[in-house]
């Protein structure tokens, strides 16, 4: 096999099939195969927003990326080594993510004329040539796991679904992996079905010995070197870090959560996850609209819980005017919205960035709302935590922003420490009857008085109507409507204080480029940058975590580089508010395909400046 | 009654009222606050939620908890409060505006789902604050400001609506008739479930009268009050009253009939049967019903919820958070 001879860092694999052919579960079980040998990993799926288009289309291809390795591995992978392809669609639509010199494997069993011309080729590319710089695997996938189980008593139908089993298998001897973590998920996964379970594990080792038979070269694939700092890991996608997060954040405050959520992709999967953990106190209540959702946590937080809704953009537009009730209440409420391309239903499957200007200010009204992003899918836990952490702390909505990208990409999570995690005891402040006023404010944080029904003696009525400043009636007075205007800006204003400030990577005293970036792009920047640096090139990587309010030195570094450039997969929003907020001429370098930068698409602007 | 007058000032709040001098709402705040004395509420478990709208400053003038959200929500915001804690006594102020047009879908759900709270459903058949459109319950060919021309649009019947959608507490009042008013009030709010009360509430300033033919004293011909178990017989000198003929409802003159020909009443029967007939009475040769069309038993949801919440913590103990962390799944990194 001519891919990666030797001396290369990272494997970029590539699963692609019909959307029914498991490539999803085939990807996720080579993932966690390869991450227990402690390889750096980044994942990727990349399904089309159908749940099952017409099986060999191209609209139904449904693809699964992995990029392992021992260094360096911070995005999906630019390019691919190795495509398995379950059939000519498959082939198709993914053809060109091959570098040159990379390997196909595919099942010919779907290569017939019915399932090419589905695909829209007029010759069959395994024959007429047009593969001849590739390395191509043609094997009998399908005809072959038919025959491994052919004393099975399952159904033809049931015994051809575990095709992509015994594709897990090729792949991991192509690895030189051990089934063992394999073989103990098809078990516990099919436990209440055992015939299934065997019949899984029976085709995973045939299709090991397949391709030792066939002659499939391996070993140089194996990638040893071990580089993830000692300790416990898991793999973690960041819709479940989220949730975790946050159950997390209820636990360390004392409250319990509340979730209203409605399904919308890519973040149904928090509401999924937080459904079950109903034993961590945990309630969820899918409500009947995005507009329900966002108002009966509103509702919970009143009465006294940690309230979250989580959704996409869509859900997010719907949400804007109980964000509004909320900031005028000044009521804790997490909002996360998992960002997804748009406009309108856009590309729900695909991943962007171009909510950050309607997070900042897409509300009517004086609307401040403190706004954190995540970097990565175990980021995601620790930005739910502090976005639980602000919302409470200063009373106020807070909007985490993750992505599709972070949402269902993995990675490997270093288990931390209960006692290791912020100490967010006491972060709920006491309320006293004596002298009480809904709006009377923490001095330090301007947080107003939580006094939830049920606690006697402190009855009071808040609402959307502007309340005054000292009793909390409703006061329809222009210089009291301006001073709550002002006091709720400076109350957002104030978490500056108490945020990290901005860290460069690279040169501390600047030097001639910045690059500057926010949320899911920061492993492909950070990689560039890093490369840049092994090369001598004055180029630093700042990377935002908390949008609004931004580090208190954020101005400081910007001044600190004689080109500023910013990184971010929307058409410059990040750009715009640098630009306005800190009177900065920066440079947008952008893309809106759904898909994360490429090294070379980040290279094109940068080069230019260095 | 010196008593009482203590009482009900106890669920005063501070605020002054400030609907139109003679508007509907003061006498549902006047029954509410004496409806809540007659139940012995504390004041800090009781929770009033509203949309916008008139009636939706309703929460304002109660020395309770209050939250004053937005249009249409309001059900939606007292579903978060009522799942989030079931032990408090959760009241819903709307209107119809406010219920049945921009938050018809949460009134749906909230009676689907047998959320336990009382909804107030202040219905004046007009958008009052916004100075007189027509309105969800607004008669065909009424002339408002948007319909200068009269409307062409059809009513809502907000009783037929909460039916339809398996509310287990169906009742109506007029404002005017205070006795009934209280009396649903607190039946509402003893009743384990979603408890509408839907009120025909007169707007002086843009819609008034709209009632008359159910309060005038003199029109008793237009109004049924329907008590559980007793035969339905209105009218001024009650002479009326409801047969069926067949599967034809048919008024009647009682004198005419055998009194064991009457309809009786029963609002807890499990189908909803008659409530439906009931409620679809051609209103141009039949009664309005009013008193309590439907009473059965549910479960409620927000109860539920925590029914279960406890059921799967004593099966798989309460969750340690470090476990959570860790997963199922994990490996060493030497
Ligand atoms: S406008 Fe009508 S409903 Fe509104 S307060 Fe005045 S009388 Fe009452």
């Amino acid at each position: 096999m001519q891919v990666k001879e030797s001396g290369f860092e990272n494997v970029v694999i590539r699963f692609a099939g019909d959307s029914g052919d498991g490539m999803q579960l085939t990807g996720t079980q080579f993932a966690a195969a390869v991450a227990q040998e402690g390889n750096e990993i980044v994942t990727m799926p990349d399904f089309p927003s159908e749940i099952r288009a017409p099986a060999g289309t191209t609209a139904g291809v449904s693809g699964f990326q992995v990029n392992f390795g021992k260094s360096n591995v911070r995005t999906p992978g630019d390019f691919v080594d190795v495509l398995v392809a379950m059939n000519p669609a498959a082939l198709k639509v993914n053809v060109a993510v091959l570098d040159k010199g990379g390997a196909i494997i595919v099942d010919t069993d779907a290569f017939n004329a019915k399932n090419l011309e589905k695909a829209g080729y007029e010759s069959n590319p395994l024959e007429d040539g047009s593969l001849e710089d590739l390395e191509v695997y043609a094997l009998p996938i399908t005809s072959q796991t038919l025959e491994a189980l052919k004393d099975s008593a399952l159904s033809k139908k049931d015994r051809g679904r575990c095709k992509n089993f015994f594709t897990l298998g090729i792949l991991l001897w192509l690895h030189d992996q051990e089934p063992d973590y394999s073989i103990d998920y098809i078990k516990s996964k099919f436990a209440r079905k055992p015939d299934i379970a065997d019949a899984n594990i029976t085709v995973l080792e045939e299709g090991i010995a397949y391709a030792r038979n066939k002659g499939v070269p391996q070993a140089q694939f194996k990638l040893s070197d071990k580089r993830l700092a000692p300790g416990e890991y898991r793999n973690l996608s960041g819709n479940k870090a989220v949730a975790l997060g946050l159950a997390a954040a209820a636990d360390l405050i004392g409250l319990n959560l509340y979730l209203g959520s409605y399904p919308i992709t890519p973040a149904t999967e928090i509401l999924q996850e937080l459904a079950v953990l109903k034993n961590y106190g945990v309630k969820t209540f899918q409500a009947e609209d995005e507009i329900a959702g966002i108002c009966s946590a509103i509702g919970a937080s009143f009465a006294g819980a940690l309230a979250v809704t989580n959704t996409s953009g869509p859900g997010m537009s719907l949400k804007s005017e109980a964000l509004g009730l909320a900031v005028i209440s000044e009521l804790p409420l997490v909002v996360v919205n998992v960002q997804r391309g748009g406009p309108s239903t856009g590309l729900p499957t695909k991943t962007e960035q171009s909510d950050l200007l309607q997070a900042m200010y897409g509300r009517h009204g004086e609307c401040p709302m403190p706004v954190v992003s995540a970097s990565t899918p175990g980021d995601c836990f620790y930005q739910a935590i502090e976005a639980a952490r602000l919302a409470v702390k200063y009373m106020t909505p807070v909007i985490l922003l993750t992505d599709g990208y972070l949402g269902n990409g993995s990675e490997p999570f270093l288990v931390p420490k209960v006692d290791e995690l912020p100490d967010l005891s006491g972060l709920k402040r006491e309320v006293e009857p004596e002298g009480f006023s809904p709006y009377r404010r923490d001095e330090k944080t301007l947080a107003r008085d939580w006094a939830v029904p049920g606690m006697p003696g402190m009855q009071h009525r808040i609402g959307g109507l502007e309340k005054d400043y000292v009793d909390g009636s409703v006061s329809h007075d222009p210089v009291n409507h301006e001073k709550m205007s002002l006091i709720r800006q400076e109350k957002v204003d104030r978490i500056a204080d108490d945020i990290p400030d901005l860290e460069i990577f690279g040169d501390q005293d600047g030097g001639e480029v910045g690059i500057f970036s926010w949320g899911s792009t920061f492993g492909a920047i950070r990689g560039k940058v890093e490369k840049y640096r092994a090369e001598g090139k004055s180029i630093s990587h700042i990377h935002f975590t908390h949008m609004n309010p931004m580090p208190k030195n954020t101005a400081e570094v910007i001044a600190k580089f004689k080109k500023v450039v910013v990184a971010e997969m929307n058409l410059g929003q990040l750009d715009q508010i640098l630009r306005a907020k800190y009177l900065v001429d920066s440079i947008p370098l952008t893309k809106i395909q759904g898909k994360p930068f490429r090294e070379d698409e980040i290279a094109n602007v940068i080069d230019k400046l260095l | 009654m010196s008593d009482m007058k203590i009482d009900k000032k106890n669920y005063a709040s501070a605020q002054e009222v400030k609907w139109c001098s003679g508007c509907g709402d003061y006498s549902v705040l006047k029954q509410a606050q004496l409806a809540l004395a007659d139940l012995g509420l504390r004041n800090e478990e009781v929770v009033f939620v509203s949309g916008i709208g008139c009636s939706s400053r309703f929460p304002y003038y109660m020395n309770t908890y209050g939250y004053h959200t937005m249009h249409g929500r309001a059900m939606a915001i007292a579903t978060g409060v009522r799942t989030q804690n079931p032990e408090l006594s959760v009241w819903v102020a709307t209107g119809d505006g406010d219920a049945l047009s921009i938050g018809g879908n949460h009134f749906v759900h909230a009676a689907k789902r047998n959320m336990n709270m009382v909804v107030i459903l202040m219905d004046n058949r007009i958008y009052g604050l916004t100075k007189g459109q027509v309105s969800p319950t607004s008669d065909k060919g009424v002339i408002t400001k948007t319909t200068p021309y009269g409307s062409i649009d059809n009513p809502l019947d907000p009783v037929k609506l909460a039916l339809g959608a398996g509310a287990t507490f169906v009742s109506r009042s007029t404002g005017k008739n205070q006795k009934l008013l209280r009396e649903l009030l607190v039946k509402a709010h003893q009743h384990k479930g979603f408890s509408l009360v839907h009120i025909l509430q007169n707007c002086l300033i843009f819609n008034d009268n709209v009632f008359d033919r159910y309060t005038d004293k003199e029109n008793a011909e237009h109004s049924l009050i329907l008590e559980d178990g007793k035969p339905m017989i209105f009218g001024s000198e009650m002479d009326k009253g409801i047969v069926l003929d067949g599967m034809t409802p048919k008024v009647v003159n009682v004198a005419d009939v055998d009194p064991a020909d009457i309809l009786v009443h029963d609002a807890t029967n499990e189908d909803s049967i008659l409530p439906s007939m009931l409620s679809s009475l051609p209103l141009d040769k039949f009664p309005m019903p009013m008193g309590v069309i439907r009473q059965v038993e549910g479960e409620c949801y927000g109860e539920s919820m925590r029914d279960q919440q406890e059921q799967v913590t004593s099966k798989l103990g309460s969750g340690d958070l470090q476990q959570l962390l860790r997963g199922n799944n994990t490996w060493t990194v030497a």
